[in-house]
Formats: structure tokens, sequence, C-alpha cells
């Protein structure tokens, strides 16, 4: 039985490599070096070059874009090994994901598990033909980490609601085509007094304004609903329990901020830093010895995490703890590119530093142990659900 | 791979947890022989039960009457020795003399594999020289002499040396101090004239000893692998034995760790249970995340071990550094969350403290590990 099922994913494997070296042209391989290299979909899109735009549309038409997801939602259908053989061929010719999205990485899981199938047909195959491009509206000025006491409220009208409040740090807002939200339709529950509504940001009502960021950039956004029409049917789940939904979703969020899917940050550094900069101070060595431990150490539990969620091992809250190591050790890997980089990293819009490359993402980073859930969050979770501590 | 147990070895993780909570537990075996100040520091009769349950072949192939299994399995043994401080030979005779005579000679491993097997003999190996594992600065020499050879040196840190019925010892066959090449492994019997040893007492109440080779004469037979060419057994034997560390080490920080979660659930202060206290549920938090990873490079470790790889021996290091680092954190926090009850005897998370400074000198240091993933990533 086990040698027939490996003999069938070598067998894929063949087939797969071919595939690629077939469909996935030579400028799509290596690393991902400016937002232009990230490809986003949406109404608005622009693709990069040729490149970008025949590697993406092969990936649509094989279902590749989302290659675990169902073929009717747009999917390859792969079974959980052939999707690990499918991501080990991509990273072994450092081919770049073709789509990147909310819609892939959260909305997606969350309509797969509570959509409707009409939803699932046609939300999760725009998603996967990267048509549409969503954001996320959860936290509120006053509801960060207290996410569940946000305020935005959609007044009942019979067949549809009418939505008034605020939401921040939406992710790329400005250019997002639709939102998930978070929205209070009773006020007198708390936790079973949200609905999980989707609606497009072109709706009468919806407006953006970027938030100027340490970075100097502004991939977040303060969203404004001033009356906006939501029909009843675009929700998720059910009226008043769009928590549960939140939660699950929130799941897949710390999973892909963690970046347990291995890339950049479950690699070592040391190398490149000495590459780069010639030669490395003794102390800064030894620091960078002890990073390239953890993060080897951190890339072996992110496959391990990977492995177990397909057949359902390990512990449900396990992505809130692959979630606070994987942002704390991103953190450090950049006060590591600081260091090793020295007075050059500082340069702020520089050609040389590509526009301050080194010192924006440094900064950048520090939104990583605070977004989807701060550090302190994940600790308490941790406590709670794994650990099963008193009071906590 | 997935990077979690299959069926036959989740069956063994089971009855390798539970033989060791019963057989090996800390009343029974550590406490026990440490207070009847026994000099091998472990009981036989319990190395003759991890004969009886098989434990002793994992790594001895069938054809020489093992079970012919990998280092996870070995692994899944290791930890379970780890959580409950059992003390064994398990670790020298089972991973580290076995993962490497099954290459040596017929006469080798008809002499020694059989008593290997019943847990009737007991193998020690003998590599550091001073108090630090530096195996690429061997200086013990073995000069050729008729047919065979003559060893003279001096070695540290041979654990379970006295009791050993044979010590596997690495010397120079040629080259000098710091070559990589010229390292042969030699088994040599306990009686062999020319070898003594001083035992000495650990902090963990394991027993090694400080080994002296005076022209120790050998049979050409009895040497393990090429004459020479040891650098590859030899890196084969180390990679063994830090991973079967490692996966004790493992076990000695879940060990520490669960004890000292219990006590949180347990203890009250100020009129509360303190693991309601969230200045210790974040420690407790931090610390079952490092856990949970070290014992991921770990199983990646020993896959790759299993499978060959070339990258095995890079995550060998990095596996015992991290789990050297974890270990440590994890007896810290756990005498230090127990408060004044873990600074006595009478507790045991103490032991788990002792245990783990041994084991993690065993066989190189987290920063020794660290150092060897820079070089190995070349830098």
């Amino acid at each position: 039985m086990a040698d027939t099922a490996m003999t069938e994913l070598e067998t894929f494997r063949a087939e797969t490599r071919a595939w690629l070296e077939a469909n996935c042209p030579e400028e799509m391989r290596g690393p991902i070096r400016d937002e232009e290299d990230v490809y986003w979909g949406g109404r608005n899109a622009k693709f990069k070059n040729d490149a970008q735009k025949s590697w993406f549309e092969a990936c649509v038409a094989k279902g590749y874009t989302v290659p675990a997801w169902p073929k009717p939602y747009g999917g390859a259908g792969l079974a959980a090994g052939e999707a690990k053989v499918l991501r080990e061929e991509m990273s072994r010719i450092s081919a770049r994901p073709p789509l990147s999205s909310f819609g892939i990485w959260m909305l997606g899981p969350a309509l797969l598990k509570f959509g409707t199938e009409e939803q699932k047909v046609h939300f999760l195959g725009e998603i996967a033909r990267g048509e549409i491009r969503w954001c996320q509206g959860y936290s509120e000025p006053g509801s960060g980490s207290d996410l569940v006491s946000m305020q935005t409220f959609g007044e009942d009208k019979g067949d549809h609601w009418v939505v008034n409040g605020q939401k921040v740090w939406t992710s790329y807002a400005d250019e997002a085509d639709w939102i998930f939200c978070l929205v209070r339709t009773d006020k007198s529950n708390k936790y079973q007094g949200i609905t999980f509504m989707l609606f497009d940001m072109t709706t009468p009502g919806v407006s953006t304004k970027p938030i100027l960021l340490i970075s100097g950039n502004s991939p977040f956004c303060e969203t404004f609903f001033d009356d906006v029409k939501v029909p009843k049917d675009q929700l998720v789940g059910e009226i008043n329990r769009g928590w549960d939904v939140a939660k699950y979703l929130l799941g897949h969020e710390r999973e892909m901020i963690s970046g347990a899917g291995g890339g950049d940050r479950t690699s070592a550094i040391g190398a490149a830093m000495l590459r780069n900069a010639g030669e490395l101070d003794p102390m800064l060595r030894a620091e960078l010895a002890m990073f390239d431990v953890d993060a080897l150490a951190y890339g072996a539990m992110g496959e391990k995490f990977l492995d177990e969620i397909k057949v359902g091992k390990g512990h449900p809250a396990q992505p809130n703890m692959m979630k606070y190591v994987g942002t704390e050790l991103n953190k450090r890997r950049h006060e590591l590119f600081m260091s090793a980089g020295g007075s050059s990293a500082l340069e702020w819009d520089s050609e040389e530093t590509d526009g301050g490359k080194p010192s924006r993402g440094w900064l950048r980073t520090k939104a990583n142990s605070i977004e989807g859930g701060t550090s302190e969050v994940m600790l308490n979770v941790i406590a709670k659900r794994i650990l099963d501590l008193p009071g906590a | 791979m997935p990077l979690y147990y299959n069926d036959d070895q989740t069956m063994l993780a089971d009855s390798a947890s539970q033989f060791m909570a019963e057989e090996g537990a800390i009343k029974k075996q550590l406490r026990h022989w440490r207070d009847t100040d026994c000099k091998d520091g472990f009981g036989h009769e319990l190395w003759k039960q991890f004969g009886e349950m098989g434990f002793t072949g994992i790594l001895v192939s069938e054809a020489d009457g093992g079970l012919g299994m990998g280092h996870v399995e070995a692994g899944i043994v290791m930890e379970e020795i780890g959580r409950n401080l059992t003390p064994s030979p398990f670790l020298t005779s089972s991973v580290l003399a076995a993962s490497v005579l099954g290459q040596a000679s017929d006469d080798l491993r008809g002499r020694y594999l059989p008593g290997l097997l019943t847990g009737d003999s007991v193998f020690a190996v003998a590599i550091d020289e001073g108090a630090k594992h530096r195996p690429e600065r061997i200086k013990t020499r073995a000069e050729k002499s008729g047919n065979g050879f003559k060893l003279s040196g001096k070695k540290d840190f041979v654990i379970h040396g006295a009791s050993a019925d044979m010590i596997i010892v690495a010397a120079r066959t040629s080259g000098s101090e710091g070559d990589t090449d010229g390292i042969t492994l030699f088994a040599v019997p306990k009686d062999a004239s020319g070898l003594s040893q001083d035992a000495v007492r650990l902090v963990d109440s394991s027993i090694a000893t400080h080994m002296v080779l005076e022209g120790v004469e050998l049979d050409g037979d009895a040497v393990i692998g090429e004459v020479d060419g040891g650098r590859d057994i030899l890196n084969r034997m180390l990679n063994a034995g830090r991973i079967g560390a490692a996966a004790e080490g493992a076990g000695v920080a879940r060990g520490a760790m669960d004890m000292t979660i219990d006590y949180l659930k347990q203890r009250k202060q100020f009129g509360k249970l303190i693991g309601e206290f969230q200045a210790l549920q974040h420690r407790a938090s931090h610390l079952y995340s490092e856990v949970e990873i070290s014992r991921a490079a770990v199983i990646k470790a020993q896959q790759l071990l299993d499978g060959d790889a070339p990258s095995a021996e890079l995550m060998v290091s990095v596996a015992k550094a991290k789990v050297g680092r974890t270990a440590n954190l994890a007896v810290r926090e756990g005498v230090q969350m127990h408060g004044g009850i873990g600074m006595t005897d009478e507790y045991d998370i103490g032991l788990y403290m002792k245990r783990d400074r041994a084991l993690a000198e065993f066989l190189g240091d987290a920063n020794y590990h660290a150092e060897r993933v820079a070089q190995l990533s070349g830098y």
C-alpha cells in the first residue's frame, strides 16, 4: 500500500517538474525583489511584465493558484501529499507565487468551511482566477487586541443592513475591490451579536484613507462606512454568529503571518550576511549562528505543523504558537540585517538601498507581532487553550 | 515523509512511554541507585529488561539479530528516558556503539552484538580529551605494531566507562592534531592491558571516567570501519549520538515543563492558584513554544539521518543546539517557578536540572553546535 502511494507521488513529482519547466518562465524564478514582483490580482491589477502574466495564466488554467482547493472552486483538488510535492518542487526552482491574496489566505478557508455552495462557486472562483482583490475589516480605533468590543453597526432594514462605523489597519483597502467585514448586528450580545458581511468597496458610503507608518509607507488604511447598504444575503454563516467565522479565519491569518509555509522566515541568514558584508564581527557572527539555529528549527516546526494539520493531528490552537514564534523571529532577523548592514542600512531613499529597503523593511516587521493578534495575546491563548492554566 | 510518527512508531512510543514510566521511574531507578551509591549509576536488571523489550537492538540490523530500525525509533526510546530521567547505558551502547558496530568485522559483530541485544553487555565511547568536546582535535595515537596497533593517550568524560565491557576509542593513526583525516575507531576490551580508568561521579549521579591508555596493544581486527578513513565513521557515530542526546534532552525539557505546569495548577499564593498570574502564564507559554520547536528539529534531523540526506549533519547540530538551549530554559524556569520547594532534594525538579547540565555537555553543547551550524552553512 505505502509503496504504491509512494510511487504515485513520485510520478506526480516527475509530472509537476516537467510542467513547471514548461510553464514557469525564468524571470518568475528567484526571490521577490520589490512590490511589483507580487501579483495581487483584482479589477485594477496590472502585470509587471509578460512573464508574470503567462505564469499567472498558466497557474489559473491548471488550478495552481489554489492547488488544494476543489476543482469546482477553481483549485486543482490536490491531496495533501501532492500539494506538498508541488510546494517542494516550486521551492526547488524558487518559483514565485503566481497570485498573492487575502482571498486565498484568509477569506477562502473561511468560505470553504462556512460558505454556501453558491458562495463557494462564485467567490472562490473569483479568488482563484485573481478577479477580485479582498481586504479585511476587523480592527477599529477602540478595538485592537480586544477585537470583540467592536462597534461598527449594521441596522436591520428588512432585506438589507445599513452599516455605519469605522475600521482601521485595513491592509490595502485603497486597492481592494471587496471587503470581508465584522459588523455588529446585536448590541445586547457581545460574542453572538456580530455578523460576517461581504460587500463591494465601490458601494456608496465606503471611503478609505491611507495611514502613513514609521516605515514611510502606507500599506494600511482607515476605512469609513457612512450609511452603506449591504443586502442580507451577503453574509457568511449565520446572522449574529460571525465571531465563529472570524475566529476561524484568524487562525489562518496567524498561520500566514507566522510564515509556517516556509520561505524567507524559515531560512538561515548567516552565509548571506557574510557575502554582503565581506566580514563579520565575532559577536555578530555568534548572534547569527544562534539565530540560524532558531530559524532552521522553526522551519522544521513549520513543516511539522503543516503535515499535522493535513491529517488532523496537532493542537487546534497551535497556529497561535506558530504566529508568536514566527513573528518574534522575523523581528530578530531584521535587527540582524540592520546590524550587519551598518551605516549603509540606514539610508532612507538612496538608489543603492533601492529606496531604503533595509530600514523600511526593518520598521515594517515591528508590526508582525501586533497585527493579527499581539504576541502577548498569543501567549494568553497558549496558556488557556493548550496549557489549560487556571483563570487564563 | 511527514514529520510525525507512523502507526508502528506510535505503537513503539506508547509502549516505551508506559515501560519507562513504570520500570524506569525516578524513584525506582535514579534515586535508588544514587542513594545506594551504586558504582554503575544504573541498574543491570533494567538494562536486561531493555533487551527483552527489544530496545537494545533498535539500530542493529535484522541480519545481526536486531530490529533494523532507525534514529526516529531510537529517539522515541531516548525521549522517554529523558522524561523519566531513567539511568541506563542505552545512549552509549545502543545508539553510539550500535551505530558503528554494524560496520565492524564479522568477528567483532559476533563478539559484541549478542550481549548488547540481551542487555548483558554495556559499551562506552571515548572521544573527548579535556573538559570540552573537541573531536576535531584528537591527540590519542595508535601506532602500527606488528599486525595490530598500540594506543597511547588520555580520554575524559567516558560515560559508563567503568561499567563497560568494551569501549570504542577514537585515536589518530596518521596526521597531526586538527587534521580531518587519520582518525580510526578501535574496540578496546575492558581488561586490555595498559588501560586504566579513574571513575568519578557527576552532578547528575552518572558515572564517568578519566581514561589513560598506556601502550594498549590491539589486534588489527579491533578496528571498526577503515583505518585512517575514520573521520567518516567517527562522524557517523557522532551524528547518531548527538541526535540521541538531543532526543533525550527534548524528553528532559518536556518532563521538567510538565512537572512545572502541574505545579502552577496546584500551588496557591495570595489566595489564588499561581497559574492564574499572567507573569507566569506567559513564561510557561513561551517555554511550551520552545519545547515544541525543539522536538520538531529533532524529528527532522532523525528523518534526514535515516534517509542518509546530505543536510542531516547540519540539522543534527541545529537540533542539538536548539534542544540544549530549550532544556536549559525548561529546568531554570522549572526550579524558579517551583520556588523554595524547587531547591529541595526531595522534589524531582532539581534532578532534571542536574541531568540537563550533564546531557547538554555530552557530545557538544549549544555553543559548540551553533558554531558548527555557522561553519556548515559557510560562514
